[in-house]
């Protein structure tokens, strides 16, 4: 058996690790996986650099982040596999979830709606000097910060000028919006569903919307270790999509929504678990909403690193002004997403994966089969909300293209 | 500026330990010593304190937000700050192994800061020894007391002396190969349940 040490963040989205050690995929692959959860981000990267883990669950972003020197610790760090597509959401205190209706907000949980009547509301209390309203994410390099940013900017509403963005860890999120620290925030499961669950917020649209099959959570893996253990690591990724495919079963949702409410795990009630698992997912106290892509772990390629999705994470990063646009940066960035590693893991399976590195974001409408090998994979829809296509091979004019709202 | 009058936050959670450090900083002549216990309202605590040099224990959920105070600071051109050395990865890994981490905010040599990371390290290093200490006392007191139950069922079951009885739970240990604590446990569970109605 070889030992792999993983650290987790207690969140829904860490379901395909914590699986596959419960469920006994890293066994039969013959992997001891020691889980360790873990409080911050920060300490995630920073017992990665130093090798106390070889593995771990990380926000999208980090890997992107560290490959072009924005980690205040060096470490190199790939992303061979993803840990599924969505599991977002934006959720408003149940005050400005009012405030919004009176502004034009249909409880349709469309973006462009609900981002319009922000805007309005946000013009009207500037009439009457009234301090800025005030959104926290969980991570500066993260999809919440940028999905957020990204909505708010397409709605014409400056993330910069017009509102305050704060940083703020998951599990503090619901307390702000009561004590009104906050109005709103873009943050995983379950603490979307854990505010509506205790009345005090409202979902008021999910990333599943905001931009269809969208990347959030990676396996991030010490680059010295792929480097060093490529077998071991082609196991591990091979015992992951295997319970990728468990989680995905909506057999098995009950039985992994309490495996997940373990106090060693998450460490909360199974019913603020279940909805983003099964999307069956209530956003008011009074409204369902059926949403199957609110989190996807395995179908649509959902473990596939696109190359794509590292490079608009990295356009994100200049566009608000995280990072400096250079050619060089655009290839260390792209080289932290590997999916050549996935594909050498997954040929031991019998699962269809991408024949491309890339895809032009926001190009399929519509569910499409694409060849991959001897299977046929469907891929998509992948759009934006706001229509907009990100081609990889044209980062540059997608930043230029973005800047006029700064 | 001299050592006296450069400012240091402390943030831990654990107020003993963060008695400790702040002892260790005023010893080593840091006059300006700041500590947050209270997780909530770090950021508006920084702005108020502004200081050369945060020290931060990594059981605290608020490091993401420390670093994204740095990191955001960046465009309204305020000093970015860092983890202590980047090139010093023996620093970092003591630092990740004792549970402490650094910031100093940009202009401040290493030579200046790397002091107060190595005296964390030490006062973080010697607060688990001490911890680890006090729960191995408290766990051989509480051994001690379940033996003296133990001697006490055993004098009075078989009528023996208190030495017969506590070499009787030796033997059975050293012949098990256990602890005579966990004998010991095991005669007073076994008496419990013997005497419940």
């Amino acid at each position: 058996m070889d030992r792999v040490r993983a650290g987790f963040i207690p969140l829904t989205d860490a379901a395909i690790l914590i699986a596959a050690h419960e469920k006994g995929f890293a066994e039969e692959a013959g992997i001891t996986l020691e889980l360790a959860r873990e409080i911050s981000w920060a300490n995630i990267r920073d017992r990665m650099a130093v090798g106390h883990f070889e593995i771990a669950h990380m926000l999208a972003p980090m890997p992107v982040a560290a490959a072009i020197g924005l980690s205040p610790v060096p470490v190199e760090i790939l992303a061979p596999m993803a840990l599924g597509l969505g599991g977002n959401a934006v959720t408003a205190s149940t005050k400005l979830y009012e405030l919004l209706c009176e502004n034009g907000y249909d409880d349709s949980l469309n973006p462009e709606t609900a981002g319009k009547a922000l805007a309005v509301l946000i013009e009207k209390r500037r009439a009457r000097n009234l301090p800025d309203l005030v959104f926290g994410v969980v991570h500066p390099y993260s999809s919440h910060n940028y999905d957020l940013r990204y909505w708010l900017a397409a709605c014409g509403i400056d993330p910069e000028k017009d509102l305050q963005i704060v940083v703020l860890p998951p599990s503090f999120m619901s307390d702000a919006l009561v004590q009104g620290n906050i109005d709103g925030y873009c943050v995983g499961e379950p603490w979307n569903t854990a505010s509506v669950a205790a009345g005090t917020g409202v979902i008021l649209t999910t990333k599943s919307r905001l931009w269809q099959s969208s990347p959030e959570k990676v396996l991030g893996v010490s680059k010295r270790f792929a480097i060093t253990n490529p077998e071991l690591l082609d196991r591990i990724i091979c015992s992951l999509v295997s319970a990728a495919i468990w989680c995905a079963d909506p057999e098995n949702h009950a039985e992994l929504a309490s495996i997940l409410a373990g106090p060693q795990y998450l460490d909360q009630p199974v019913e603020v678990i279940l909805p983003a698992l099964s999307g069956n997912i209530a956003v008011t106290n009074r409204q369902l909403i059926k949403d199957p892509d609110f989190f996807t772990t395995f179908a649509r390629a959902a473990n596939f690193p696109w190359r794509s999705h590292a490079l608009w994470y990295y356009s994100q990063m200049v566009r608000w002004g995280q990072a400096s646009f250079s050619k060089e940066n655009v290839g260390r960035a792209a080289a932290s997403f590997a999916p050549d590693i996935f594909r050498r893991a997954a040929a031991r399976m019998e699962i269809p994966v991408p024949a491309a590195n890339s895809k032009v974001e926001g190009a399929l409408t519509i569910a499409s089969a694409v060849g991959a090998g001897k299977n046929t994979l469907y891929l998509g829809p992948d759009g934006f909300f706001d229509g907009a296509l990100f081609d990889p091979d044209k980062v540059e004019d997608y930043i230029r293209s973005q800047s006029g709202i700064e | 500026m001299t050592i006296s009058n450069l400012s240091v936050l402390v943030v831990d959670e654990n107020k003993i330990r963060a008695a400790i450090i702040e002892a260790g900083l005023r010893e080593a002549g840091y006059e300006q010593v700041h500590v947050i216990g209270e997780t909530l309202g770090l950021a508006r605590h920084i702005e108020q304190v502004s200081p050369d040099v945060i020290v931060i224990d990594l059981e605290n959920p608020n490091r993401d937000l420390l670093e994204s105070m740095f990191q955001l600071s960046r465009t309204v051109k305020r000093p970015i700050a860092m983890f202590v050395d980047q090139s010093d990865q023996s620093s970092i890994e003591a630092a990740v192994g004792a549970g402490v981490s650094a910031y100093i905010v940009d202009g401040l040599t290493k030579e200046r800061v790397k002091p107060i990371l190595d005296m964390a390290i030490s006062r973080f290093n010697a607060f688990a020894r001490m911890s680890r200490e006090l729960q191995e006392a408290r766990d051989e007191l509480a051994g001690r007391r379940v033996i003296d139950k133990a001697k006490a069922i055993l004098m009075k079951a078989k009528n023996i002396n208190e030495d017969e009885a506590y070499r009787l739970l030796r033997k059975t240990a050293m012949n098990q190969n256990r602890k005579i604590a966990d004998i010991a446990q095991s005669l007073v569970t076994a008496e419990n349940l013997m005497n419940e109605k």
